[in-house]
This record gives C-alpha cells, sequence and structure tokens, in this order.
C-alpha cells in the first residue's frame, strides 16, 4: 500500500503543482446517466437495484461522471476548467485471468481548452507524470480517433459494415480487416490495402509523410491535425516521448480527434490511456472542448517494480 | 476492451531478443518451415531436446500449447506469436494483434453427425434444442446463436467423436483437415462453420515499442508463408 500511495501522491503532488484541482465524484451513479456519456462502456460496468427500482452503475472509468460533474456546475465563462482526480472504477472481469475488478485510476481532465494547446497542455502533463513516477522510459501514443471514421465515411462504409471495421480496427485484428472489408463493405483489394497500411504506420514525424502519401481527404485532415500537434510538443521539448500511430484507436465511444495510450517496455500491456472528448460535455448539455487522461495505478506499480528489477539485472550483468 | 477489467498479470515486454511462441502438436512443423524459409535456423527446437525455449540467431522461440500462444502473447511473455485461428476464435476476449494470415495448417471448423442418421434435427424439432460435444465452447454458442438456433453445447476435452456414438449429444462441433476421423468413426460433415489457418499474433505493447523489429519480422514471415 505504502508503493501505491507514494504513486499517488507523486501525481497529486504534480497536478496541484500544475494548478489542477481535485475533484471528486460518487462512486455509484444512475445507469442511464453513465450511458449518456458511453453507453458501450456499459457493457462492462457493475449494475444493480436500489429499494425503489432505480437502476444503478458503479462508474467504470472517471472522465464520465467528471464530465456530467462539470456540465452541472462549472461555468463555461470561467474556463479552462484544470480538474484532477484519484479515484476507484469498477469494470468487470474475465474470469481466471488476474484482473482486478476495482481498480485505481489517476489522471486530469481540461474542459474548456481546444486543440491543439489543450492537446498539448495534456500530453506535458501527461510525459510529467510519468516522469514523475520513474517511468522515464515509457512512450505515449498518439493517434487521430477522426482518422478511420472519416476515411470509411470517403470510401462510403456505413452501417453494420462500417462498426465491424472500427471494431476490428481497435482490436488491430489485420487479417479480418483484410477478409471484412471484401465481404462486409465491398471494399476492393486497393482500399483494403490502404486502411492495413495506415494502420500499421507508428513512429516520428516521417509516418505523416508515409501517410500523406496514401492520400484521400480524411488521411490529410487527420495528419495536419496530428502534424500541428506534434510541433508544438517538439516545441516544448517532449517530442520525444511521443510516438505518432495512426492506427491508435481505443475502444471508448466518446473520443473525438487525439487519443492517447501510455507503454512502458517493462509491461505488456498499456499503462494509461486518454485523448480528446470534444462531444461528451454536449451530452450533457453544456458542449464544451475537453481532454484528459488517466494513468492505471496498479499497473504503473508493477510498471516500476519491472523497472527496477531490470535495472537490478542489468547492473549485474 | 473496455468491458473487462483492467489486467495486473502482466511481464515485460522489452528485453534483448524478441520472444516468439510457437504452438506444439499440429502447427509445430509448418511453424518451424516458415522459420527456416523466413532464414532462422530450426535445427535445434526439431530435435527430441525437452527443452521449452530455443536460442536462434536473432530469435528467441519459446514452444506451448497452441491454447496457450494468446495467453502469453497478450501478457507480453512473447512479443509475438503463432497459432490456429481456431484458437484465436475460441478465446476471442484475449486482447493480441492479428497482423498476418501465414496461410499453413488450413483446417475447418465443422458440424458434424452419425451419417445417415437424423438425431439432430429430431432433437431439434422435438425438444427445440441440439445437444453439441465440444471441444471449442465459444466458436459452437456463436455459430447457433448467429444462424438462430438452440444449442445444448457440452465441452469435453478430447476425441469428441465418441459423443454423438455413445449418445453424449447429437452432433459435434470440431476442426477437420482430410476428416479421416470422422469418417472412420461413422460421422459426417453438415455445415461448414470457418476455416482456420496459422496465424501472426503480437502483443500489443510490443507492436508500439519494437517496430521495427516487428515489422520486418512480419514482412520476412509473410514473404516465407506458403
Amino acid at each position: 500500500m505504502r508503493e501505491l500511495r507514494r504513486i499517488e501522491s507523486s501525481l497529486r503532488e504534480l497536478f496541484e503543482s500544475r494548478a489542477y484541482g481535485e475533484v471528486s465524484t460518487p462512486a455509484i451513479e444512475y445507469s442511464d446517466v453513465l450511458a449518456i456519456g458511453d453507453e458501450r462502456a456499459m457493457a462492462g460496468a457493475y449494475r444493480f437495484f436500489d429499494p425503489t427500482g432505480n437502476q444503478l452503475a458503479l462508474r467504470s472509468d472517471m472522465t464520465v461522471p467528471i464530465a456530467r460533474l462539470a456540465a452541472d456546475r462549472l461555468d463555461p465563462g470561467d474556463a479552462p476548467h484544470r480538474l484532477y482526480y484519484v479515484g476507484t472504477a469498477y469494470r468487470s472481469v474475465r474470469p481466471e485471468q488476474a484482473q482486478l475488478r476495482e481498480f485505481r485510476q489517476a489522471g486530469v481532465e481540461l474542459i474548456g481548452s481546444e486543440a491543439p494547446g489543450g492537446t498539448v497542455e495534456m500530453i506535458e502533463l501527461l510525459v510529467a507524470g510519468l516522469d514523475a513516477v520513474g517511468l522515464s522510459r515509457a512512450v505515449v501514443g498518439l493517434g487521430d480517433a477522426d482518422l478511420f471514421r472519416q476515411l470509411l465515411d470517403e470510401l462510403g462504409v456505413e452501417g453494420l459494415a462500417r462498426d465491424r471495421i472500427l471494431d476490428r480496427l481497435a482490436a488491430h485484428d489485420l487479417v479480418a480487416i483484410e477478409a471484412e472489408a471484401g465481404d462486409l463493405a465491398g471494399l476492393g483489394d486497393r482500399e483494403r490495402e490502404l486502411i492495413v497500411r495506415l494502420s500499421s504506420l507508428r513512429g516520428g514525424a516521417d509516418v505523416l509523410g508515409a501517410a500523406r502519401e496514401i492520400g484521400g481527404l480524411a488521411v490529410e485532415r487527420a495528419t495536419s491535425r496530428l502534424a500541428g500537434t506534434y510541433s508544438a510538443l517538439e516545441a516544448s521539448g517532449v517530442a520525444a516521448r511521443v510516438q505518432l500511430d495512426l492506427g491508435l484507436l481505443r475502444d471508448l465511444d466518446y473520443y473525438t480527434g487525439a487519443i492517447l495510450e501510455v507503454y512502458d517496455p517493462a509491461l505488456g500491456q498499456i499503462i494509461g490511456g486518454g485523448g480528446r472528448y470534444d462531444a461528451l460535455m454536449g451530452r450533457y448539455g453544456r458542449p464544451q472542448p475537453a481532454a484528459g487522461f488517466a494513468l492505471y495505478v496498479e499497473r504503473v506499480h508493477i510498471a516500476q517494480a519491472e523497472e527496477e528489477r531490470l535495472a537490478r539485472e542489468g547492473a549485474r550483468r | 476492451m473496455n468491458a473487462a477489467g483492467v489486467d495486473v498479470a502482466h511481464k515485460r515486454v522489452s528485453g534483448e531478443q524478441m520472444r516468439m511462441a510457437l504452438p506444439r502438436g499440429a502447427l509445430f512443423e509448418g511453424s518451424l518451415d516458415l522459420l527456416d524459409r523466413a532464414g532462422f535456423d530450426t535445427a535445434e527446437p526439431r530435435g527430441d531436446s525437452r527443452s521449452l525455449i530455443f536460442d536462434l540467431e536473432g530469435l528467441t522461440v519459446i514452444t506451448m500449447r497452441p491454447s496457450d500462444v494468446p495467453t502469453y502473447v497478450e501478457a507480453g511473455a512473447a512479443d509475438l506469436g503463432i497459432t490456429g485461428k481456431d484458437v484465436l476464435a475460441e478465446q476471442s476476449n484475449r486482447s493480441v494483434y492479428e497482423l498476418a494470415d501465414l496461410g499453413f495448417g488450413r483446417c475447418r471448423m465443422v458440424l458434424a453427425a452419425i451419417a445417415g442418421d437424423d438425431s439432430l434435427e429430431r432433437s431439434a424439432s422435438r425438444l427445440g434444442f441440439m445437444r453439441i460435444a465440444t471441444k471449442y465452447r465459444r466458436i459452437a454458442e456463436r455459430y447457433f446463436e448467429s444462424t438462430g438456433r438452440q444449442a445444448e453445447v457440452i465441452e469435453v476435452k478430447g476425441s469428441v467423436e465418441l459423443a454423438p456414438l455413445v449418445g453424449l449429444a447429437d452432433g459435434i462441433v470440431d476442426l477437420v483437415d482430410t476428416g479421416r476421423t470422422m469418417r472412420e468413426n461413422g460421422l459426417e460433415e453438415r455445415e461448414q462453420i470457418s476455416v482456420c489457418t496459422a496465424r501472426l499474433v503480437a502483443n500489443r505493447v510490443a507492436h508500439k515499442l519494437r517496430v521495427d523489429e516487428i515489422d520486418t519480422m512480419v514482412e520476412r514471415l509473410r514473404e516465407a508463408a506458403p
């Protein structure tokens, strides 16, 4: 517990020093209210009834409850609002696979600040957070949530086929994309190859050039959004910690534009994620641009332990 | 998936040499042949050593049951892995990246029943459901659900052909290669569910952090694939 607490307090200290204020929301919410924010996430939420028959749910992430709270309570006139949290979220698990039903998240939400400025502030803070918990080898993946949505629109793929392809892209199941883009969407060889090639592009600024060669309006839009963010990150000196990734897609519904994932070489799973959610606040009646990230505290803890072990082994050799 | 809880059983992706999980069993030979054609020397894993880990030049190979490959790759204990589509479809809740169809080990997932016997149809019409024995519980459940039929799926661990012969089930869902075992036990194929080949899978973090190594390997294996 002491080590977990230390991670949380390092992050708290950092967030406070950047003028972010702590917020807390209830763990239990009305199901319907959470579903407004992200209907798909509700599939993994624990739900139950109160004595009067209302359906309740345990929050499965922190962003949706905070967006609800911010829409309700914060004056857009005072934007941007800088909020942080350290709290517990709950998700159902696959049995016997060492998953946590209850887990800690530490993160921030920057509400009322547009792209690219808000996105850049977010990524800088995320990198500072990784340094604060000693994960100096961790890398932030930066992608664009609208790239494939707009590309499929451009290719005229809609309905079931569109959903299936986006779903397979999020899972990075390239074999299925090759097959299903043909079967379901009737796309030709060239289009399928293009989708697979795009989703495999990841690296430094050169991937934007490689993407532009593939062409198309959706690609042009996404790459110029990413290029804008990336050059600001270069100016602020954190670009070396950021990997552009055109194949990055998250399975949360509310992301628009920039999306983030956090990787540490000591761990086989992502240790955090985030992105812009410019449409989420509008679902709660008060549209505002916003972005945020969350670190999974338990995974950060494992990554720390692994990094230390690897360093010890390295020293012994 | 967001629908799943947060994993904590996960280990390193970094380290020196890339690790590839290979399936012992029917796909082992084909996997080693593929690595040979891609320029690796597989003499050691081909030998009769009881070792589970082999150091090839430029690649560490770890060997295991085919159905364990997604487990090791998802956790990052292996960066890459080769296993059958049947295994991946059965464990579709594992999040691994499926990078390439390697083409070999082609088999078919089928629904089969005793030749000339109508107990599948009889159970469906009289009981409202069919009793199906299988090693592939999820694939079978998904298939019947997607075709709008009720099935009572009974999971068995081996020799599935036995089940309809002694009245445990009306039919089976199983993987067939030549179909000889089925024929010799008096069963016949009724419906084809899918075609399964060997696939190359990757750990998602390794895919992001070892970009050049992974892309080069995918390229080499794709070119070497039959």
